[in-house]
């Protein structure tokens, strides 16, 4: 079963964004999506999430057209975390994770298991009694991803269950970037289909079972990282004249401008 | 940190409660010993085992006086703070209030009306115990709201921000409507409509506090019923879809029971200001964002609050009274003022 995108467009105030998007998200493989500012990354997102209505096709979540899900269902199937989250009342970390266990109804005690080790997990559980409202752009990032991580913490009887980010690791420090993908392919080995926006070429090979290079609202490209980053596609892609080498350690391709 | 765990403020204010009521009960133009007040309950409570008391006109000013207009003055403090607590998650803004969807510049409208137009059968004519006025304020106020609502509401469904300006707009031409009401009205229905405006208390009787008290049980019962969904929306609306809530229909249903609510305070009570603002963002300073508590502490402070604010109006100026209004108004402003530059103060550590 799958996340799949059956030939989306959507025009926006005479603008192609999307144009005949054709793309599947496989459990249990992560998703990397890149591609240059305005490529229509995240608009692609919020269409695969049901934020935005595609102009025509449509977006099936395991087999099933995303509109036909009921939204609780949905909730327990497929965890989404924005690219900003605007939170400007004083919940503290531990209550904002908490706010993933709405769909649930496993009890308190249960709830507060998980809002304690999805902190953990993220490397946030000094900040659980902290405002979030007072917190680094880093630090509400991962309270945030703690907060999706906990939403989809337990196997669910709808299917499969999908984990969509945008640009989960832009506000964080190289460590909680290393952390954030150590926690996605986890969970992608877990079963979780993971989609993700991400910028940085280098982390999303060193993750990405797949890659989607997106250009001008197309897909330019897809396939396994070492396939994909190669010097062409992505010297015309991103207009640079890049130098792809092979990681000396993992030999994934390494990208320099 | 916060000030309070929100079930020790609570706590709190229970304990408050029958303290202040009893107080409420024992002042004002005639002073009554609180000793009395509990003999008579007893009496009435218990039927006739007391002695007989004849002619007791302190039973009837404690109880159809003092007893009604305190727990219209609870009721109607709570409803504008409950629902100020719930406009302000709804519009993710802690200085949203109740009047921002345009109910309280309706009601001011349709009260207008009612006066220059009908003011001759004002003495003469109510429904159901509620004047004319009341009903032109209620009607007003759904009105202007529906208009606010609708304007703001297209097949992407209602937008909060549209909501707030097309208030802001609504709410100047309504004070446009009102000033060209008084510029025809005549002596008698200026005072008339300035008192209105200034929110009084002292028309209680048993009548109003039935349809108040039915009013307050729809909405203190149904909007707690919401809190999980209002804590979701504070994240923004996607957020709370990807939650699980369904955001339309609860946007529409918070509006709906706050119009109601709102609507039938201040047809009842005029225009109290301040605490469908003050109360529930002092609550959330203290105990933190959380609408589960939120709500019901909100509620039962603004109560409280406003049966204080009520029976100081009555004995300040003892044998006359001040309109509730003018005093909330009075408290509240500097209390806001305040806290803005509290939270200005504050900001400035923590960007």
């Amino acid at each position: 079963m799958a996340l799949v995108a059956e030939n989306i467009s959507l025009y926006l105030s005479g603008f192609n964004i999307l144009r005949n998007i054709n793309l599947s998200i496989s459990a249990g493989k992560v998703t990397a999506i890149v591609g240059p500012n305005g490529a229509g990354k995240s608009t692609l997102i919020k269409v695969l999430s049901g934020d935005i209505l595609p102009t025509s096709g449509g977006v099936l979540l395991n087999d099933k057209k995303l509109d036909r899900w009921p939204l609780e269902q949905r909730a327990k199937t497929m965890s989404v975390l924005p690219q900003h989250s605007s939170l400007d009342f004083p919940f503290t970390a531990s209550e904002v994770v908490s706010l993933g266990r709405i769909p649930h109804q496993t009890g308190v005690q249960k709830d507060n298991e998980i809002v304690k080790e999805a902190l953990d997990l993220v490397d946030a559980s000094y900040l659980k009694s902290r405002f979030f409202t007072q917190m680094s752009g880093g630090e509400k990032q991962r309270v945030q991803l703690a907060r999706v991580l906990a939403q989809i913490w337990e196997k669910e009887v709808y299917g499969e269950q999908f984990l969509v980010l945008d640009e989960p690791t832009a506000s964080l420090d190289l460590s909680h970037q290393m952390l954030t993908v150590k926690v996605v392919t986890d969970l992608a080995k877990q079963g979780v289909g993971v989609v993700m926006v991400i910028h940085d070429l280098n982390l999303a090979a060193s993750c990405a079972d797949h890659i989607v290079v997106f250009d001008k609202g197309i897909i330019a490209a897809t396939g396994q990282p070492d396939q994909v980053l190669n010097q062409e596609l992505i010297g015309k892609v991103f207009g640079i004249n890049p130098v792809i080498i092979s990681h000396p350690n993992t030999g994934k391709p390494l990208v320099f401008s | 940190m916060r000030g309070l765990t929100a079930s020790a403020l609570s706590k709190l204010l229970w304990v408050l409660l029958p303290i202040v009521v009893l107080a409420a009960l024992s002042v004002g133009t005639i002073d009554i010993p609180v000793s009395a007040i509990i003999q008579r309950t007893m009496n009435l409570v218990l039927g006739q085992a007391g002695a007989p008391i004849k002619d007791d006109y302190l039973s009837a000013v404690i109880f159809d006086i003092r007893l009604p207009r305190i727990i219209l003055a609870f009721l109607v403090g709570a409803i504008l703070a409950i629902s100020g607590a719930v406009m302000q998650g709804l519009f993710r803004n802690p200085l949203a209030a109740p009047s921002l969807i345009g109910v309280s510049s309706g009601a001011s409208v349709g009260a207008s009306v009612v006066i220059v137009f009908a003011g001759s059968m004002l003495q003469f004519h109510s429904i159901i115990g509620l004047s004319l006025v009341a009903c032109g304020a209620f009607i007003g106020s759904f009105l202007v709201t529906l208009f606010v609502y609708r304007l703001s509401t297209s097949t992407l469904g209602t937008s909060v921000t549209t909501m707030l300006l097309t208030g802001l707009a609504v709410s100047a031409l309504a004070g446009a409507l009102n000033s060209l009401l008084s510029y025809f009205a005549d002596n008698e229905m200026l005072r008339q409509i300035s008192i209105w405006q200034m929110g009084n208390l002292s028309t209680a009787n048993w009548s109003r506090v039935i349809i108040i008290g039915a009013v307050g049980l729809v909405v203190l019962v149904l909007f707690p019923r919401d809190s999980k969904a209002l804590n979701a929306l504070l994240l923004g609306e996607s957020e709370a879809r990807h939650l699980g809530i369904d955001v339309q229909k609860v946007k529409r249903r918070l509006i709906i029971l706050t119009t109601l609510g709102v609507g039938v305070s201040v047809a009842i009570a005029g225009m109290i200001g301040f605490v469908g603002l003050v109360v529930p963002h002092i609550v959330r300073l203290l105990i933190g964002p959380d609408h589960r508590s939120l709500l019901p502490v909100s509620a039962l402070a603004g109560g409280i609050l406003l049966v204080i604010a009520d029976t100081v109006a009555r004995v300040i100026i003892s044998p006359t009274e001040l309109p509730t209004g003018i005093l909330t108004a009075l408290l509240g402003a500097p209390l806001f003022i305040l806290l803005l530059t509290h939270q200005r103060k504050a900001s400035t550590i923590w960007p």
